[in-house]
C-alpha cells in the first residue's frame, strides 16, 4: 500500500518534467495510432468486398479488354445469378488533382449487383432512364459541390475527348465501409460514341462483375468461368472481389511497410524521452533510495517503485494519446476524404496503443533500475542531486 | 561577454546518459524526415534520369501516360514527315514508333503486379544511350525475344536469360538483361514492337519519339503536331514528361513524410525541454556564480540557447549518418501514375542534408528557449543562496 502511494506521490513530485513527459508519450501515442489507422483504412477495401462477386478480367493485365460476347456465355455458367460489366474511364474532371474513381457500367445490373449504394427510388428511376446521366457517391457529389441536374465534363484519358454527363443520382453507402467517392455512368454512352468515333474500341468491357448465388460456390463458379476462355483470344482470371482487392493493395505494399516502420520508429522516440525522464528523476533521488535501503526496503522493492512510477507517467500519456486519437482521426476523416473513404479507429490499435505503453514504461525503466539497486547505502548516502 | 561555447559543450559531456537520450529521440526524428524526403528525391530523379531532354515525345491529346495513349499507323507515318529530326550517322532518323503495354507479373516474395512492356523499334535504343546491355543480347527483330531490366530480374519470377514467360506470351523467351541505372527502363521490359502489337492484339503504337536536331523549332514543332486536326496529338519533352510522372507519388510521400515528422518533433521538442529545464534547476548555484562573476542575462541566455541547439545539432548528425545508409536500400513499388511497377533508391542531396539539419536546429531551438529564458530571469542573490 505505502509502495502504491510512493508511486503516485513520486511520479507528481516534479509537476513540470511529469507533465511534457506524459505529454510527449500522449503525442507518440497519437501518431501511432493515426498511423496505423491510415494503414487498415488502406485495407477497408477489403473489408467492404462482397462474397457473392466474383470479378473477371483479361488474364494478361487490367489495360486488356474483353470481348462483349462473353457476357451471355458468363450468364449461362452454373450458380451464376446475374452479371454486369464495365469500363475504367480514367476521365479527368477540370485537372489532375481532382482525381476520383470513375466507370463506365452496365446500369441496371451494376446497381443490383451492389445493394450497399443506397439511391432514392426516384433517381434511380431517372438514372437508369437517362442516358446520359451519371451517378454520385455523396462524399464526391459534396466534395464538387454537385447538385442533382448540374453537367459535369470529363476529359477523357483513355477514351479521348471531354465527355458530358449530367447528375441523375447521388449514392450513400449502407455502412460506414462503403466508398462514397466514386462515378457510375453508363456503358451504353460510351459504346455508342466509340461506334461512330473508334469503332476498333466498341463493344469491349474492361472486366465483368458477377453475382454467384452461394458464396461456397465462388472457386468453383470462377474455375469454370476461366475455363471457358482457356483457349480464346482474351483468357481470363476470374477472382473474388476480396482477392481482386488485394492484389491491388499488395502492389503499393512497399508504401505500407515504410507507414508500418515509421510507426515503430515514433516509439522508439518516445521510449528515449520517457527513459531520460526516469534516469534524471533516479539520479536526482539516489540519496533517497539508499535512506529506502538503510529503512529495510529490498532492492526488488525499490526496482517496483521506479517501474511503478515509469508506468504511471507512460500508462498516463498513453490514456492521453487514446483520447485524442478519436477526435484527431475524423479531423483527419474531414481533411482527406477524398483519398480515403473511411478513417475509423479499430479496437486492435487502442489495445495495442496500452500494450506500448506499458512497454514503454518497462522498458524505460529499465537502466535507472538496475542504476538505482545497484547503489551501495553508504556511497548513495554521500552523494548530492 | 559571451559565456565559452566549451562551457555548453562540456555540460552536455557531464551527464551523457540524458544527452545520448535526448539526442537520440532527435536523431530518429532527423531520421524519418531525411529518409522521406530522400525518398521523395529518389523517385523523382529516377523518373527525370529516364527521359532527355533531346528527345521529343508525341502521345495522343489527352493520354497522360503512354499506356493511355494510341497513335494509328497512320498518323504515326505523318510524324515521321516533321521537320526537326535529327539522323545518326548513317542518316537514318533518329526516330522510333513504341508501344507500351502493362502485364501482370509475379513477385518473387509473392504477390503481383503491373510490369511495362515496351515495344520498341530499331532506333529505340539509340535515343536511350543510358541502357546498357549487361548480360545475353539485344532482342532480334520479327522474333518473340525480350530484353529485361536488371531491377525485375531481382524482384520478379522467372525472368533468367532462357526462360520463357508462361500464359497468353507462351512462346517469348528472354535473352538479354539490361542495365538502365537508376531509370525507369530498368524496371521494363523491351521488345521487338511488331511481336508486340501482333501478341497483344494492338493495332496502333502507343507514342513516337524522336531526337530533335540541334537548335530545332521546337515551338514551331509542337504548333504543327497540336493544330493539326487530323493528328490530335500532344508532343513534350521526354524529360518533361517524366517529371510529370513522379509528380503525384511524390507529392504524396512529402506530404506524409513532413505531416509525420512534425508530429514526431513534439515529442522530440519535449524531450528536449525536459533536459534543459532539468539542467537549467541543477544548476541554478553555477548560474549565480556566473551572474555573479558579471556576465549578463542575455550572455547565460545564449549559452543555454547554445547548449540546446548542440543537442539538436548532435542528434541531427547521428540522424543523417544513419539515414546516409539508406541509399544503398532501392524500393520497389507501383506508381500511381504510369500504374507500372517502378524501383527506386533514397537519394541523399545537399539540399536534403541542410534541410535536415535545420530541422535539427529549429527542434533545439524551440525546446531550449523556455529553459534558456527562465535561467536568465534568475535573480543572483536567490540563484546563489539555492545551491
Amino acid at each position: 500500500m505505502i509502495l502504491w502511494k510512493m508511486i503516485f506521490k513520486n511520479a507528481f513530485r516534479h509537476k513540470l518534467r511529469t507533465t511534457l513527459t506524459v505529454l510527449a508519450v500522449a503525442v507518440a501515442i497519437l501518431a501511432f495510432g493515426l498511423l496505423r489507422t491510415v494503414i487498415s483504412t488502406w485495407y477497408a477495401g477489403v473489408e467492404a468486398s462482397s462474397a457473392t462477386r466474383l470479378i473477371t478480367r483479361n488474364s494478361v493485365s487490367l489495360i486488356f479488354s474483353l470481348p462483349l460476347s462473353y457476357y451471355n456465355k458468363i450468364r449461362q455458367a452454373d450458380h451464376v445469378e446475374m452479371v454486369s460489366y464495365g469500363s475504367w474511364f480514367g476521365g479527368i474532371y477540370i485537372s489532375e488533382e481532382n482525381f476520383f474513381a470513375n466507370f463506365a457500367v452496365e446500369a441496371q445490373t451494376y446497381l443490383e449487383l451492389h445493394p450497399e449504394y443506397v439511391i432514392p427510388e426516384d433517381q434511380r428511376h431517372d438514372f437508369l432512364r437517362d442516358r446520359r446521366g451519371f451517378i454520385a457517391g455523396r462524399q464526391l457529389a459534396e466534395r464538387f459541390g454537385w447538385e442533382i441536374g448540374d453537367i459535369v465534363t470529363l476529359q477523357g484519358t483513355i477514351y479521348p475527348g471531354n465527355w458530358e454527363f449530367q447528375l441523375a443520382a447521388v449514392y450513400r453507402g449502407r455502412d460506414e465501409s462503403v466508398d462514397e467517392n466514386q462515378f457510375f455512368f453508363h456503358w451504353e454512352y460510351l459504346n455508342e460514341t466509340l461506334e461512330e468515333t473508334n469503332p476498333a474500341m466498341a463493344d469491349q468491357v474492361g472486366f465483368y462483375l458477377v453475382g454467384v448465388t452461394d458464396p461456397d460456390l465462388a472457386a468453383q463458379v470462377a474455375e469454370e468461368i476461366d475455363a471457358m476462355f482457356e483457349n480464346s483470344p482474351a483468357a481470363t482470371i476470374t477472382e473474388t472481389e476480396e482477392s481482386f482487392v488485394l492484389g491491388f493493395i499488395s502492389m503499393t505494399e512497399a508504401i505500407i511497410q515504410v507507414i508500418r516502420v515509421v510507426s515503430f520508429v515514433v516509439i522508439a522516440i518516445i521510449l528515449a524521452v520517457v527513459a531520460n525522464t526516469m534516469a534524471m528523476t533516479t539520479r536526482e533521488r539516489t540519496g533517497e533510495y539508499a535512506v529506502l535501503k538503510t529503512l529495510g526496503y529490498s532492492g526488488i522493492q525499490i526496482m517496483l517503485l521506479i517501474m511503478g512510477e515509469a508506468l504511471v507517467i507512460s500508462l498516463s500519456g498513453a490514456l492521453l494519446g487514446i483520447v485524442l486519437t478519436y477526435p484527431a482521426a475524423s479531423g483527419f476523416r474531414q481533411a482527406l476524404k477524398a483519398f480515403f473513404p473511411t478513417f475509423s479507429v479499430q479496437p486492435g490499435t487502442i489495445l495495442l496503443d496500452l500494450g506500448i505503453g506499458m512497454l514503454v514504461g518497462i522498458a524505460a525503466s529499465l537502466i535507472p533500475a538496475r542504476q538505482a539497486v545497484r547503489i551501495r547505502i553508504a556511497e548513495g548516502l554521500r552523494r548530492i542531486g | 561577454m559571451a559565456v565559452p561555447l566549451s562551457y555548453s559543450i562540456r555540460s552536455l559531456l557531464t551527464r551523457r546518459l540524458t544527452t545520448v537520450l535526448t539526442a537520440g529521440g532527435m536523431a530518429l526524428v532527423v531520421f524519418v524526415f531525411a529518409a522521406v524526403l530522400m525518398l521523395a528525391e529518389g523517385l523523382e530523379k529516377t523518373l527525370v534520369q529516364t527521359g532527355s531532354s533531346d528527345n521529343l515525345l508525341i502521345l495522343r491529346k489527352g493520354a497522360t501516360s503512354e499506356v493511355d495513349s494510341a497513335i494509328e499507323l497512320d498518323r504515326a507515318a505523318a510524324i515521321e514527315s516533321l521537320p526537326g529530326i535529327a539522323a545518326d550517322d548513317l542518316g537514318r532518323p533518329l526516330l522510333a514508333k513504341e508501344v507500351v503495354v502493362l502485364i501482370t507479373m509475379d513477385k518473387k516474395g509473392g504477390g503481383s503486379s503491373n510490369v511495362t512492356v515496351r515495344g520498341i523499334d530499331r532506333q529505340s535504343l539509340a535515343l536511350r544511350p543510358q541502357v546498357n546491355i549487361v548480360r545475353g543480347r539485344m532482342p532480334r527483330f520479327g522474333v518473340r525475344e525480350m530484353l529485361v531490366g536488371q531491377s525485375l530480374v531481382r524482384r520478379f519470377q522467372g525472368l533468367d536469360i532462357g526462360s520463357t514467360l508462361s500464359g497468353t506470351l507462351e512462346d517469348w523467351r528472354v535473352v538479354g538483361v539490361m542495365d538502365a541505372g537508376n531509370t525507369a527502363f530498368n524496371s521494363e521490359i523491351w521488345a521487338d514492337a511488331e511481336q508486340v502489337m501482333q501478341s497483344f492484339r494492338r493495332e496502333a503504337y502507343s507514342l513516337v519519339i524522336f531526337r530533335l536536331e540541334e537548335d530545332a523549332p521546337l515551338d514551331e514543332i509542337a504548333t504543327i503536331v497540336e493544330n493539326d486536326p487530323r493528328l490530335i496529338l500532344q508532343a513534350m519533352i521526354e524529360s518533361n514528361f517524366y517529371r510529370e510522372q513522379s509528380e503525384m507519388m511524390a507529392r504524396f510521400l512529402r506530404v506524409l513524410g513532413i505531416t509525420l515528422t512534425v508530429i514526431f518533433s513534439l515529442g522530440a521538442v519535449i524531450g528536449a525541454m525536459i533536459t534543459m529545464y532539468s539542467a537549467v534547476a541543477n544548476r541554478t548555484g553555477e548560474i549565480g556564480t556566473l551572474r555573479a562573476l558579471g556576465f549578463r542575462r542575455r550572455a547565460i541566455l545564449l549559452s543555454f540557447l547554445a547548449e540546446s541547439l548542440f543537442l539538436g545539432l548532435a542528434g541531427g548528425c547521428a540522424g543523417l549518418f544513419f539515414a546516409s545508409f539508406m541509399q544503398f536500400i532501392t524500393i520497389s513499388t507501383l506508381n500511381f501514375q504510369s500504374f507500372s511497377e517502378l524501383a527506386f533508391r533514397f537519394t541523399l542531396t545537399p539540399v536534403i542534408l541542410i534541410q535536415s539539419l535545420v530541422f535539427a536546429l529549429v527542434m533545439g531551438f524551440i525546446g531550449g528557449v523556455l529553459p534558456a529564458f527562465r535561467a536568465s530571469r534568475m535573480q543572483i542573490v536567490d540563484a546563489l543562496r539555492t545551491s
